[in-house]
């Protein structure tokens, strides 16, 4: 009774687990945050009001795209409204870094440059306080 | 596929489902669809997260965040502030009962640090009605596996190795049980999942078939290619209608994929499964009981020898194991048997799950490596005890099992310790209990259980068991006899070597070891007759206080049994072989005079 979705060997198996091994795939890297990398985007009114909203997707769908293990969430207001979008960038094992003015062209260097190489770009706005 | 970078899990388990998840499910939909989100935010019902007295739970990827108790009202404001603003919402966040701050990332919870979800692995991962979602995670590559690669007797050594043991009760090597219905000849042979759960508050199986259906499906094909059977039946009780309608699809899923029915993976091995609806007896968890239920005759068991593996259902060699043993074996046939046998103490490998309620904090269900301490799991997993209460005892393994007290609680917990401690594994059940309880009436609980499931066959499980509820019963309303002890002892050992099935067997643990751990709890009750729990209605005492005492007549003039003697402006006093506690006089005394106390009163006075 086999239809057009027959799984016939364990390669079918593999090849349809590949095709939807998307839909959960954030949920097995949510598991483990700490050996990605973080990308935290804010996006309280005034981050979204200067694209954070754009921002955000092109990190989601860059990093993919780059597979790059990432976890791209979106966080309040950081209180550099001045900067928007900000985001914040966590690689395992660092601390933080906030980048400012953030657009696509700035995402992608931050991608290329920060997340791959671990190299510092222009942009990076001094943390003045600390969390708890 | 769009790219959703939020995933919202919405626990859709039984235990949620009545708490209105399907509502909060619904009203999220709607807001994230009123938003524009739904490109962006995937909502998906999942099985259960364990969590479930704080249910409905809600847990939002990827920032790891654990909403409790979330109502349908407050969709809005999770996905105003959360989703959209990046703000969780704090008054929904799990606190923690120790400090009372809220928790921000789900992985810091005490609830989780100590656990190890193996047979829950997808349980509260994956969508259980969609089976794009268990293939994700890797549901039936261990099937193709064997099915491809290994022999029968390859797989069976497998499992063999492993060390898995029967998670019912028993602890008997599923391996070997495997190899003994494997090696009777027969053209017809049957894989039989036991999903007839039925210790007192015990859900791990309901869960795993809600929450997983999937990993059962290819659990009970690898054992039918092991055994050479070509049909495999889940016995389960009509009571669980979400785990059987989840059963259902995940079944027509599965033959749509062409991972269950004719020639799978194009082997020569074929495989269906069907459901079987038990009407709900304890009894029927017992094989023979369940085999002779599935043919349609009475749920009664029968003598073993012949053992299932030789003449099971319908006279054919059956192999019957239970819900969560078969969640374990796809991880083993992946992973290997030395990955499993790495986990747990000498003889008990893995994991056990188990179902955490009673005076504890966080109620739930919970896994943990076999060899985890009781003190781990009530106080660190657990949250200790509700109130800041004294912990007594903890009562695991259900009818069969016992009670374990504070001497008990650093013993690594594996079948042989917990037998040894006068208990069992049995499937899971794990009931804390406090200074507020008393031990007398938890046995006699335990008892009316029995009494009233006792299927009737054989007599020391009918009438045995009957005799010592009335014995119980009888003490705990003070008028238990020093005699009494000496018998119940007596007929819990008659009872224990003469029943014909596993359950009659054990049935008198619940009185031995609370006769063995609270001895001096059965002396008050008999000698002094008193209950020091105050559990025990008939062992308090209505006292009048004589400072308090104006002697109004008031409680006079309303005792029902004339009971209360005492002048006009004399301090009254309660005859307590005339009281019957109804305590009329308590409420009519408008100078808070009358007390109850659990110590038999001294008389004062000459009345």
């Amino acid at each position: 009774m086999h239809t057009m979705n027959g799984i016939k060997t364990l390669a079918d198996l593999k090849r349809k687990q590949e095709e939807v091994k998307s839909r959960i795939d954030l949920r097995n890297r949510a598991e483990n945050p700490d050996s990605l990398v973080q990308v935290k985007v804010a996006m309280a009114t005034c981050g979204i009001a200067s694209g954070a909203k754009e921002v955000m997707e092109y990190f989601v769908e860059e990093l993919d795209k780059r597979r790059i293990d990432a976890v791209v969430t979106q966080t309040g207001c950081m209180g550099y409204c001045f900067a928007e979008p900000t985001v914040e960038i966590t690689l395992p094992g660092k601390e933080p870094m906030v980048f400012g003015y953030v657009n696509a062209r700035k995402a992608d260097e931050i991608i290329e440059r920060y997340i791959k190489e671990g190299e510092l770009v222009d942009g990076i706005i001094p943390r003045n306080y600390n969390t708890i | 596929m769009s790219k959703y970078n939020t995933h919202l899990l919405v626990c859709a388990g039984t235990g949620c489902h009545s708490s209105e998840s399907n509502l909060v499910y619904e009203m999220l939909r709607d807001e994230v669809m009123r938003k524009g989100l739904d490109k962006t935010v995937q909502i998906i019902r999942t099985g259960c997260f364990g969590f479930c007295e704080k249910g409905p739970i809600l847990k939002i990827l990827p920032d790891n965040t654990f909403y409790t108790q979330v109502k349908p009202t407050d969709a809005r404001e999770i996905i105003d502030e959360h989703v959209i603003k990046g703000r969780k919402v704090t008054r929904l966040l799990y606190a923690d009962p120790e400090t009372n701050s809220p928790i921000l990332n789900s992985t810091q919870m005490s609830f989780y640090k100590k656990q190890l979800r193996v047979a829950l692995r997808n349980c509260g991962a994956i969508d259980p009605e969609n089976i794009d979602e268990s293939i994700a995670r890797d549901a039936y590559q261990a099937l193709g596996k064997v099915l491809l690669e290994y022999t029968p007797q390859e797989t069976i050594d497998v499992i063999k190795q492993s060390g898995l043991r029967g998670r019912g009760g028993a602890g008997f090597s599923t391996g070997l049980k495997w190899e003994l219905t494997a090696r009777n000849e027969s053209t017809q042979k049957y894989v039989v999942c036991n999903a007839d759960e039925g210790d007192p508050g015990a859900f791990m199986d309901r869960s795993i078939l809600e929450g997983d259906p999937h990993v059962i499906l290819e659990a009970m094909a690898i054992c039918g290619f092991c055994i050479g059977a070509n049909k495999g039946l889940i016995y389960i009780r009509a009571e669980y209608p979400m785990a059987i309608k989840r059963l259902k699809i995940a079944i027509s899923q599965a033959k749509e994929y062409g991972l269950m029915g004719e020639r799978i993976f194009d082997s020569d091995f074929s495989f269906d499964i069907t459901l079987k609806y038990g009407a709900g007896a304890f009894v029927c968890g017992e094989e023979t009981a369940l085999i002779h239920s599935m043919e349609g005759k009475r749920g009664e068991p029968s003598n073993k020898p012949p053992y299932p593996a030789q003449s099971g259902y319908l006279g054919k060699p059956t192999c019957v194991n239970n819900v969560e043993t078969f969640a374990n074996v796809p991880v083993i046939i992946l992973k290997g048997a030395d990955w499993f046998s790495s986990i747990g103490t000498a003889k008990s490998k893995g994991t056990k799950v188990f179902a955490l309620a009673g005076k504890i904090n966080n109620v739930g269900l919970i896994e943990v490596p076999m060899g985890t301490t009781l003190r781990e799991i009530i106080y660190e997993i657990g949250g200790g005890i509700k109130n800041g209460k004294k912990f007594k005892a903890v009562q695991t393994g259900g009818p069969s099992g016992g009670c374990l007290t504070e001497k008990h609680l650093d013993t690594p917990i594996d079948y042989e310790s917990l037998a040894a401690a006068g208990s069992m594994m049995g499937s899971g059940g794990m009931i804390v209990l406090d200074e507020d309880d008393c031990m007398v009436s938890v046995a006699k609980f335990y008892l009316d259980f029995i009494v009233e499931e006792s299927c009737g066959k054989c007599v020391p499980c009918r009438i045995g068991n009957k005799r010592l509820y009335e014995t119980l019963d009888r003490i705990t309303v003070g008028k238990g006899k020093p005699e009494d002890i000496e018998k119940l002892k007596n007929l819990c050992s008659v009872i224990k070597d003469t029943s014909l099935c596993g359950l009659g067997q054990t049935s008198p643990n619940p009185v031995l070891s609370t006769l063995n751990n609270f001895m001096e709890e059965y002396h008050e009750h008999v000698y002094e007759k008193k209950c020091r729990s105050g559990k025990c209605r008939s062992l308090l005492y209505y006292v009048i206080s004589e400072e308090e005492c104006i002697g109004c007549m008031a409680c006079k003039r309303v005792c029902p049994t004339h009971a209360i003697s005492g002048e006009k402006k004399e301090v009254h006093q309660i005859n307590q072989e005339i009281c019957i506690k109804c305590g009329a006089c308590m409420e009519k005394c408008q100078f808070d005079a009358i007390h109850l106390q659990n110590d038999y009163p001294k008389v004062t006075a000459i009345i």
